[in-house]
């Protein structure tokens, strides 16, 4: 069990008349990778800036190691930011870029060089001391920036959407360096995305936000396959959403149909919303054997997998599987209980504090 | 498009260039080099006289005095300058296109009323010297004189250092000046190593755009100095208009020119070592 | 704090910008003539001002040379900026370099070179010698802001008009053109002020027989004051403000500050 290594409480910040970090609290711990995960103005980005020292909150507080950073700035903070086009000093080469911090702090020469060496080994960047910003590539030049951040040796490391401008292949392979990296450190790394993808890869902890307010923390599996809203469910993987009824517990209801489910703790016959995944659903050749009946309108081949659309009477299926239906078939299909997702009705915000991983 | 056809169109101008601006440089460079009565072209010969008189200690000291002048000008426009630019940069959005304007507009008054309007102050009986008369401090005796050159200089452009410091200062990405402080480097630290190193191709620009003019100036030195700071363009002025010493005048017209182009060559040098990108001229 | 005292010095280096020209226009009011007393409100030096036939004759001269050689250095620049961009490299810098001589030099220099030539051809300086060297001046300065509209311009913008149907001279006129428009227009501004503005280049080519408004504030203010050139100051300056005024309205942004 680690410790709470920093602490928002009722953190909020507003810009002219709009509120883009509404009272959200969470807690994130020792040796965590945690990812702030949302659409564009979510405001995880504001609350990173936040924690970072960049922007002074309106309400709420930071605490670190449980001392108030509020009023800390952010040159005095314990904590280091990769930045999302890195700002790397075009002046400086690499060398000079890396032992920044380190100069500030008054380190003796010999003392700068060990650690800036060892800094580029581990970002792989050995032999790039005297280059400079103008003549490296932007997966070089993103290798430097946390190079800088981490030499300096933060209990705590902020990344804002630090592989955005990466192509799709360098991106994934420093989404595996980064995760390694922040294994063999130990250190927090605090990231900032709107792919969920990069986010479940990643994450120990996975923090959903929408306008200004956390939705769900959890860990990448929970979030995933336990969505407790309708926005989560949409924003993370692909999903069947439906709205239905909870008859009572553990059976829920929906277009017509009843199906044995495995939540339970809702109201009898009360309203909700229920998700299943597309690769959770089952088809059968004989209509006959599956709960519902529907007829095939669409197949798409996307290499992992077929991606089809299963009209039913009463609605479209997103139906992910390895084995094709043509067109225009009439299939059945099945799903089991413990992959019908039921979540409230609505998506009602959630200001929950960590759950144990 | 043709490209190679097209090219041609440019050839009356290229003519026109040849005709008004190299030929008349060259008449310069030729009577520099060469004395005798200028209204009979076959009088003339060969000379260095010209160039020896420009050695003489009298002459030597206003060649000096200018680029002394100039240089302390420089200097003074970079210091007031650039705390404006910096203040100017970090303004609010909403008032930064109007302080921004403020600053420039007395460059598009003309540049004698803001010569004349010192004059005007400054003299003996100007109101300068009748608000410390009346405060009971005693009389302010530099016009004219070199100190109202120096302040005329200055005067005149501030905005000329302002402007280039300005707009290099204002692309500076905000994020790098986080990435110091978040790196530690406190307010002090984060200037002197990082916006300082950074704004430096405009001081190059701006110190060129005070610099040339100072030095070359004579309307400035003309009014503001009477005759007590004859600058090389006093004495340029002088030796085509009054005197008639067309060689001498030429002569010291080359040095102005070469050692402009010295000082442009040595300023591009500076901003050239710093891996930027090619600035533009003026 | 610190924003206090960023306030005061903001304030002090506005003063020292702008004392002098509020000292010019409060005076352009005052009764006496002396530089320092106040002696009453009065329009006396404005009206004098209209009257004022060597004033009228500068303001005349200034403004109608302005006129021409913004004209002619738009077009001629335009043209030459259009032939520049197809040039091969070699010929391109030459050009250009020896383009760049007036901007570059000093104007006592340009304008001591000029006069050489006038003299030296026997031609005499007046209307005529003014107005060429003002041409000589602007067209450099056509060029430079012309030519970067010509390379930011796509390269097959013409080409598809060509290829649509058009001719050379419907595709220049109604394709390329309005598409370098901005450069154009901003040539030609700088022209115009550069030319309005000018003084020793002017001084030395305008002879005894033209003169312009800068050359007539020189003599003026060497000989002694006329307090008509307080009035005249103001003048100017309200109209410069307006126009700068406007200028930014319309650009909105206006970060587009021409020197």
């Amino acid at each position: 069990m680690s410790r709470p290594l920093i602490e928002l409480r009722n953190l909020t910040k507003r810009y002219n008349n709009m509120t883009a970090v509404n009272g959200i609290n969470l807690t994130i711990k020792e040796n965590e990778f945690v990812t702030l995960l949302g659409p564009s103005g979510c405001g995880k980005t504001t609350t990173l800036r936040m924690i970072g020292g960049f922007e002074d909150p309106d309400e709420g507080e930071i605490l670190f190691e449980g001392k108030l950073l509020n009023n800390v700035p952010a040159y005095k903070r314990n904590v280091n930011t990769v930045f999302q086009k890195y700002a790397l000093f075009t002046h400086m080469n690499v060398y000079e870029n890396v032992a920044f911090g380190l100069r500030v702090k008054k380190f003796s020469n010999s003392e700068i060089d060990r650690r800036v060496k060892k800094m580029l080994k581990m970002v792989d960047l050995e032999g790039f001391e005297n280059r400079y910003v103008d003549s490296l590539s932007g997966g070089q030049q993103q290798r430097v920036a946390i190079a800088r951040a981490l030499v300096n040796e933060p209990k705590v490391l902020l990344l804002d959407e630090p592989l955005g401008a990466l192509d799709l292949k360098l991106r994934k392979e420093m989404q595996i360096e980064l995760l390694e990296m922040q294994r063999s450190l130990g250190i927090t790394f605090i990231y900032v995305t709107h792919d969920q993808e990069e986010a479940l890869t990643m994450s120990d902890t996975v923090v959903v936000m929408n306008k200004g307010v956390i939705q769900q923390v959890g860990t990448p599996e929970d979030i995933y396959n336990e969505p407790i809203n309708r926005f989560v469910a949409g924003f993370i993987g692909e999903s069947n959403i439906i709205e239905g009824v909870m008859l009572e517990d553990y059976k829920v209801s929906f277009d017509g149909i009843v199906f044995d489910c495995v939540d339970k703790g809702f109201a009898p016959n009360e309203p909700v919303d229920i998700v299943i995944r597309p690769e959770d659903i089952r088809i059968v050749v004989n209509p006959e054997e599956g709960m519902i009946k529907g007829r095939v309108t669409s197949v798409v081949f996307k290499g992992v997998h077929y991606e089809m659309i299963i009209e039913s009477d009463t609605r479209e299926y997103l139906v992910q599987r390895t084995k094709m239906f043509p067109e225009g078939s009439i299939v059945g299909m099945n799903v089991q209980p413990a992959d019908i997702q039921v979540m409230k009705r609505g998506s009602t915000p959630c200001n929950v504090e960590e759950e144990e991983g | 498009m043709q490209r190679r056809g097209r090219g041609r169109i440019a050839y009356p101008y290229t003519v026109w260039m040849i005709i008004f601006i190299v030929v008349p440089l060259f008449l310069i460079l030729f009577y520099s080099f060469t004395e005798g009565d200028i209204r009979n072209l076959k009088d003339l010969k060969f000379s260095l006289n010209s160039y020896k008189k420009v050695l003489e200690p009298i002459y030597l000291k206003v060649i000096g005095d200018s680029f002394l002048l100039a240089g302390i000008s420089t200097l003074i426009c970079l210091i007031i300058g650039y705390p404006v630019a910096m203040i100017i940069a970090n303004a609010d959005i909403r008032y930064r296109n109007l302080l921004l304007i403020l600053f420039i507009v007395p460059i598009w008054m003309n540049f004698l009323l803001r010569t004349y309007a010192w004059m005007s102050l400054l003299s003996p009986n100007g109101l300068i010297n009748r608000l410390l008369l009346w405060l009971g401090l005693p009389k302010l005796e530099i016009m004219p004189g070199q100190g109202a050159v120096l302040l005329g200089m200055v005067y005149n452009f501030l905005p000329f250092m302002i402007l280039p410091i300005y707009t290099v200062l204002s692309k500076i990405d905000k994020n790098v000046i986080e990435a110091a402080h978040d790196l530690g480097g406190n307010n002090v630290i984060t200037f002197w190593r990082i916006i300082l190193p950074l704004s430096v191709p405009g001081i190059v620009s701006g110190i060129t755009m005070v610099f040339l003019p100072a030095v070359s100036t004579f309307v400035i030195s003309g009014l503001l100095g009477g005759g007590k700071a004859p600058l090389i363009g006093d004495l340029i002025e002088q030796q085509f208009l009054s005197s008639r010493d067309w060689h001498f005048g030429s002569s010291l017209s080359i040095i102005l020119m070469v050692m402009i182009l010295i000082s442009m060559a040595v300023m591009s040098r500076i901003d050239k070592s710093e891996p930027e990108e090619e600035r533009r001229k003026i | 704090m610190r924003k206090a005292i960023k306030r005061i010095y903001m304030g002090i280096v506005f003063l020292f910008l702008y004392a002098p020209i509020i000292v010019l226009i409060v005076f352009s009011f005052n009764k006496s003539k002396s530089r320092g007393q106040w002696g009453g409100f009065t329009f006396e030096w404005y009206i004098d001002l209209f009257k004022d036939r060597q004033i009228r004759e500068a303001l005349y001269f200034t403004i109608l040379i302005a006129v021409i050689s913004t004209v002619v250095s738009t077009i001629v620049g335009t043209i030459a900026a259009l032939g520049i961009s197809n040039m091969s490299k070699l010929g391109r810098t030459i050009v250009l370099n020896i383009n760049n001589l007036p901007v570059l030099n000093p104007d006592i220099v340009t304008g001591v070179a000029l006069m050489t030539l006038f003299i030296s051809l026997r031609i005499e300086l007046g209307f005529v010698t003014m107005l060429i060297s003002h041409i000589v001046f602007s067209i450099p300065y056509v060029i430079l802001a012309v030519l970067p509209k010509i390379r930011q311009m796509n390269k097959h913008t013409a080409e598809a008009a060509l290829d649509l149907g058009a001719t050379p001279a419907y595709a220049m006129r109604k394709v390329i053109i309005p598409e370098i428009m901005p450069g154009i227009i901003s040539g030609a501004l700088i022209a115009f002020t550069l030319s309005i503005d000018d003084f020793v280049i002017s001084f030395f080519t305008a002879g005894t027989s033209a003169t312009n408004l800068s050359i007539l504030i020189y003599s003026m203010a060497k000989r002694g004051v006329k307090p008509t050139i307080n009035a005249l100051s103001t003048l100017m300056f309200v109209v410069v403000l307006t126009l700068m005024i406007l200028i930014n309205k319309k650009n909105g942004k206006g970060e587009d500050i021409i020197i």
